[in-house]
This record gives structure tokens, sequence and C-alpha cells, in this order.
């Protein structure tokens, strides 16, 4: 539902929209106890928009901005204690046949129809309702089936490792907040799920120092790099932002603003 | 019983009676093998996946490869067993207790890759705990685990009525397997009632069979061409491995019956029409191949679209070049016209073309797997794939403990089934042109 609105209704949205009346109908009462909080002045949620709905998450990157420092690369390591070997945002170096390049950065595209959550026997990687694609490692087998569907090659395998976490190590962990990591599972970025849950940016996004990466909520049309704040819909519309690999139907969640001048 | 049953009776109990000490030593060097695989792979429980050649963009290898390799020659015994049966073909009965038992081997062996590559074999039951239908894994899982059901009931079956016979013959063996056959043959006398259950069971199973061993290979081949990987992405993939499955799996019947015929003197019963009837089988599963190859690369090459076209490039003149022609010329083109022409097609020419099909077979799953995740899909270069020591090991012991397993059973059961081969020289109740498998001239 990242796509702007289209006339008609899919089959899907209709059903998930008539299951989500259905809920809040059913959680009428909770609703009404969210409200009294909220004129409590008890602090907001950042995991719902402020008309209590679900978030959904998008990440824009600007290319013509990106200059492939890697200091995105670098935070993403230092937040996540990302193992040696794997970049969870990846910046890559584009040649163009013209002779032209620019750099592609490549975090996990968080798609709406993701081959790795279809492929997956154990469901060990799912989608969140705002969208994130998680893996927990704690169900994980490590067939890797995902890493070969994701056209994206997004996904890392821990190939060493200590094979098990500490007591204390389990605590830290969550699929939101992969820091401990644990051989033979299949690791990825995960749009640092543990800071959107407090409304914070990525670690990406806070890092880059040219300012190239957005984040923000599709529902609310609007991203942010930590300095501005863009329209989702008016810059995507304007700059001619594009998805990658937009032909296989996979409906990344991360749009790119073309390099000027391509 | 009259003497001359008798006696090739006798000829069929005798490796089952006697375990060499020629046989003895075959096993122990098998089983070193199998040892050494299993040493291999403790070192990669150990120390994890990262002792294999596999990284993040080569992720599956080898073991894969193995996987596609022996589940596919485990297609023969349903070819063997239920379509020359259902097509009433007389000369199958000297060696369709070989195919199914090459299907139960190569099942066991087969199904155990996937579990070797793992990153953690220990969550294994997760696959059922929290299984999902949606998944190729899940339809893989199902199907083979039936398949593997099947097949074994399959075999048990059309074992009975000789495990009776070993029942009753073999009284100088040890305890245990004369409890063995005793509990196993159910108390099989033989008797009218007892032989139209068996007959309307076999019946029954012979038809079951055929879709589950379809379903099989279908489903493996759809764990590639469920994803958007470039030569993966096909939908020919089920009937094209399915095709290739039986032709490898002929191959392996082949090369099997060379070799029992040659250790257990079996010239009585597998005759150079075996040999012959099976080569034209070949022949047939390899221009069927050519076919669904000419479609699968011609279609695709005309078109050269993008990431395919990289692909195609490294194939035909590229990195892969050796593997893809040494596979088109040596295991279907060569075979081929070994198997077309009356001078070529001798037993030796036939075994040497079927043991050049198996080779090559193993080539062209490890092309499928390895190519395409090789093939970049994101701006950089190719990715590189070498398999380690482990790799190798454990692939050897595959092989080890498949001929290991065969071996056993061949020593365990007739490898010849005494009750089918003797009911075809019952007077016969079908049409003229049936051939009874033991008179056949050569």
């Amino acid at each position: 539902m990242v796509e702007p609105k289209k006339a008609g209704m899919e089959r899907r949205q209709f059903l998930s929209l008539a299951a989500k009346g259905g809920g809040i109908a059913a959680l009428g009462v909770l609703g009404g106890k969210i409200f009294i909080e909220r004129l409590a002045g008890v602090p907001e949620d950042a995991r719902v928009t402020a008309s209590g709905g679900p978030r959904a998450w998008v990440m824009v990157i600007d290319l013509d901005r990106c200059d492939g420092c890697g200091v995105c690369t670098a935070a993403c390591r230092t937040e996540h204690n990302v193992p040696d070997g794997q970049e969870w945002i990846k910046v890559y170096k584009v040649s163009d046949p013209d002779g032209t390049s620019y750099f592609l950065p490549r975090p996990c595209m968080h798609c709406e129809n993701a081959p790795c959550v279809a492929v997956c026997p154990v469901g060990a990687t799912y989608v969140r309702t705002d969208g994130l694609v998680l893996v927990d490692h704690n169900r994980c087998i490590g067939c890797r089936y995902c890493m070969a569907a994701c056209p994206y090659n997004a996904r890392s395998f821990n190939w060493d490792g200590p094979a098990e976490l500490t007591p204390e190590e389990q605590v830290i962990y969550s699929p939101e907040y992969p820091v401990v990591h644990r051989r033979g599972t299949v690791e990825k970025c995960v749009f640092c799920a543990h800071r959107a849950d407090k409304g914070e940016l990525p670690a990406c996004v806070q890092a880059c120092p040219m300012k190239a990466i957005f984040f923000g909520d599709a529902r609310e049309d609007a991203v942010a790099n930590g300095r501005e704040v863009w329209r989702l819909s008016q810059v995507l519309k304007e700059r001619g932002g594009f998805r990658f690999k937009e032909e296989l139907g996979t409906k990344p969640r991360v749009f790119y603003l073309p390099p000027e001048g391509s | 019983m009259d003497p001359r049953q008798e006696e090739e009776t006798n000829a069929l109990l005798a490796p089952v009676e006697r375990w060499s000490p020629r046989f003895l030593v075959f096993v122990g060097l098998l089983a070193a093998v199998v040892a050494w695989g299993a040493y291999a792979y403790n070192v990669q429980l150990q120390q994890g996946l990262v002792v294999t050649g596999m990284r993040d963009t080569v992720s599956w290898g080898l073991y894969i490869s193995n996987f596609v390799f022996f589940i596919g020659i485990s297609h023969v015994g349903a070819l063997m067993s239920a379509i020359l049966r259902l097509t009433k073909a007389e000369w199958r009965r000297p060696v369709t207790r070989m195919a199914e038992a090459i299907t139960v081997c190569s099942l066991f062996v087969g199904a155990s890759m996937p579990i070797i590559d793992l990153g953690r074999p220990d969550r294994l039951l997760n696959v059922l705990v929290y299984g999902r239908v949606q998944s190729a894994i899940l339809w893989d899982f199902l199907s083979i685990s039936t398949y593997l059901v099947g097949s074994l009931l399959f075999f048990y079956l059309f074992l009975i009525p000789d495990l009776a016979i070993l029942r009753e013959r073999l009284t100088s063996i040890g305890r245990f397997r004369r409890w063995l056959y005793r509990k196993l043959s159910i108390g099989w006398t033989g008797a009218p009632d007892q032989r139209r259950r068996l007959e309307r069971s076999i019946g029954i199973l012979t038809i079951l069979i055929l879709p589950i061993a379809i379903s099989v290979h279908t489903v493996v081949s759809w764990i590639f061409a469920m994803t958007l990987r470039v030569g993966w992405n096909s939908t020919i993939f089920g009937p094209y491995f399915v095709a290739g499955a039986l032709f490898s799996g002929v191959a392996s019947v082949l090369m099997a019956m060379a070799l029992f015929t040659h250790f257990y003197k079996l010239d009585r019963w597998i005759k150079p029409v075996h040999f012959r009837n099976l080569a034209y089988l070949l022949l047939l599963l390899d221009i069927v191949y050519i076919y669904f190859t000419l479609n699968e690369y011609l279609t695709v090459s005309y078109k050269s679209e993008g990431a395919e076209a990289s692909l195609l490039g490294s194939l035909y003149g590229g990195s892969f070049a050796g593997l893809f022609w040494t596979i088109q010329i040596a295991g279907l083109i060569v075979p081929a016209f070994l198997l077309a022409f009356r001078r070529t097609r001798t037993t030796l020419g036939i075994v040497v073309a079927a043991t050049l099909v198996n080779a090559t077979m193993w080539l062209k799953r490890y092309l499928i797997v390895v190519s395409t995740l090789a093939t970049p899909q994101m701006p950089t270069g190719w990715g590189s794939y070498w398999p380690t020591w482990v790799e190798w090991s454990i692939t050897a012991a595959a092989f080890a403990g498949f001929v290991l397993l065969f071996a056993l059973v061949s020593r365990l059961v007739p490898i010849v089934s005494i009750w089918e081969t003797q009911e075809a020289r019952e007077p016969l109740k079908g049409t003229a042109k049936e051939i009874p498998a033991g008179e056949v001239s050569t």
C-alpha cells in the first residue's frame, strides 16, 4: 500500500480493510482506552499513526546526493554489531554505458510482495503490520532459500560464529534488534525497527553526511532525513522516483531519486 | 518344483546365503569412505558452514546438486516397476528389483543432503512445527517423504514371496536374519487368496506411485523455478527435471545391471536383450532431454533479455562453457550416437553411454545450481564457488553410502526377483508377443 492510491480496490486490500473494520469495531473498547490515555498525556506510541492506524515505513534514497562514502554502512555496523563480511546497507558503484557513474546504496528493500517471506519454510522471516520484513533467529533453520530468492542480494548468512547466545544475549535479542548473532541463521537490514518503534530515524539515515537517505511513513506521506521533511508523493513525482527492479513486482519500500543529469 | 527352477532359485539365493570375504572387504572400504564423510560432517557441525566453499553470493553448492541428482535417479523404480508393469513389458521382470532398490537407496541418500546443507540441523523439526505450505521446501518435504514411504512399500510388496523363499530355504544363516525373514514374510505361503491380495495391493500401488514420483521431481524443480532468478525462472522446469530424473535413473539401472551381471553371474537372467531394451529407453529419454534443453535455451537465447544474456554468455563461451559443452556433447550427443547405431549398441557401448549420462547429469545439476547463483543480480562481478574438502568428502560419502546400501540390499534379498521371473515361465495367459524373461534368445 505504499503506492499512490489507485481507483478501485484490489480484493486483498478490500479483505484487509474489511478485517481491519471488524477489528476496529471489536476493539472499540480498547480504542476508547487509548483515546483516554492520549488525553491524559500518555506519550504517543510511534508504532501507530496519529489516528491509531499502523505505519507503512518507507525509505527514500537520493542518488544525486550520495557520494559513496560508506558512512551509512559503518553506522549500521556499529548500531547492529554487524558480523564481519556482511553489509546490511551496501553501497554499489554503478557505471552507466554512457560513461557516467553513480552510487547505489542498497538496504533491505522490505518488499511488500517479499519473495523471501514467501519461500521461508518455517515462517522465520515475516512481515510486520507496518511493512518491516524481519527474521526470527530463534526459528531460522538456515536453509538459505530466502537468500536464493532475494533479487537484491540483501541477505547474509552467518557462516561462522557462536552457535548459541548466552542467556544475557538472549535477553537483548529480538528480531527487531538483532545485535547479537548466531551461526547458521540469515541476517539482513531491519530498517532499524527498534528505532522506528521509538519514533527515531534509522542509524544510516542519521549518519549520512550528505543527508541522502530519508525515512518515513507512506500513510502520512512524509519522509525525513533529520534536517528536511519531504512530501513523499510530491518528491517521487517531481524527481522521477523509482524502485529497483520494479518489473519484478516485489513492490519494494525503498524508493530512489535518480542522479541529476542522468 | 522342477529341477531347473530349483537350480535357478539356488543360484539366485547364493549371494544372499554366503557373504564372500571379497564382499566384506568391499563393504569395509565403502564404510570407511562413509566414516570419513561423517568425520567431515562433524567438522562442519563444530565450525559451521564456513568450512564449505559456499558464501553469501553462491549460497548453495554441492549438497543441493547431490540432492537433485539422487532424488533424480530414485525415479527409476517407479518407471521400471510401474510403467513397464502397466504396459505389460514382460522383459522387465529380472531388472525391476534392482530399479526399486536404487529408488529406496537413493531416496535415503538424497533426502539427507538438504539436511546436511542446513545451517541449523538441530532445528530440523521446525519444518514440522512451523511448516508453511506456501514454501516449496515444504512441498518437497511432503512429496519426498510420501514417495519414500510409497517406494518402501512398493519394494516390500514385491519382496514378500521371495522373503518366504528365504525363510524356507536359508537355514545356515545367523539367527537375526532368520528372525528377520520370518517376521517380514508375514506368513506368506503362496495360497491363492494371498496371491490375489498381493496382486491387488501391487495393482493399487502401481497406479498411486506414478503421480507421486512425478510430483517429487516436479517440486524439486519448483524450488528453483519459484524464484525470480535467471536460469531458474522457467516454466518448463517441472517436466525438464522429470525427464532428466528418468534419464539418469535408467542410466543407473544399466550401470547396476552391468555390475551385478559381472559380479553375481546373473547372465542367465540379465541378457543382452535387457541392455538393448533399456538402451532404447535411454535413447528415447536422451532425445526427450535434448528436446527440452533446446526449448529451454533456444527460447531464452533468441530474446537474450539483459540478465539472461549474461548467464547465457557465461554458459556458451564464458566461465561455465567447459561444463556446459561437456554436458551437451558427452552427456547427450555422444550417448545418442552410441545408442542409435547397431554397431555401438553392444552391451559395452550401452554401459559406456549410461556412465557418460550419469556423470554428466550430475554435472548438469551442479551447473543449474551454481551458474544461476553466480550470475550477478546487483552491479557487482560474478560470484565464485569452489567446494572444499569437507564438501567433496561428504559427496564421496554420499556416493559410497548409496553403493553400500545397494550392496547390502543385494546380500539380504535376491537382487533378481525369484517369484517374478518364475511367474513369467508359468503358462502364458497373455498375447503371443509376451516374451518370458528367461527364454529370450540373444
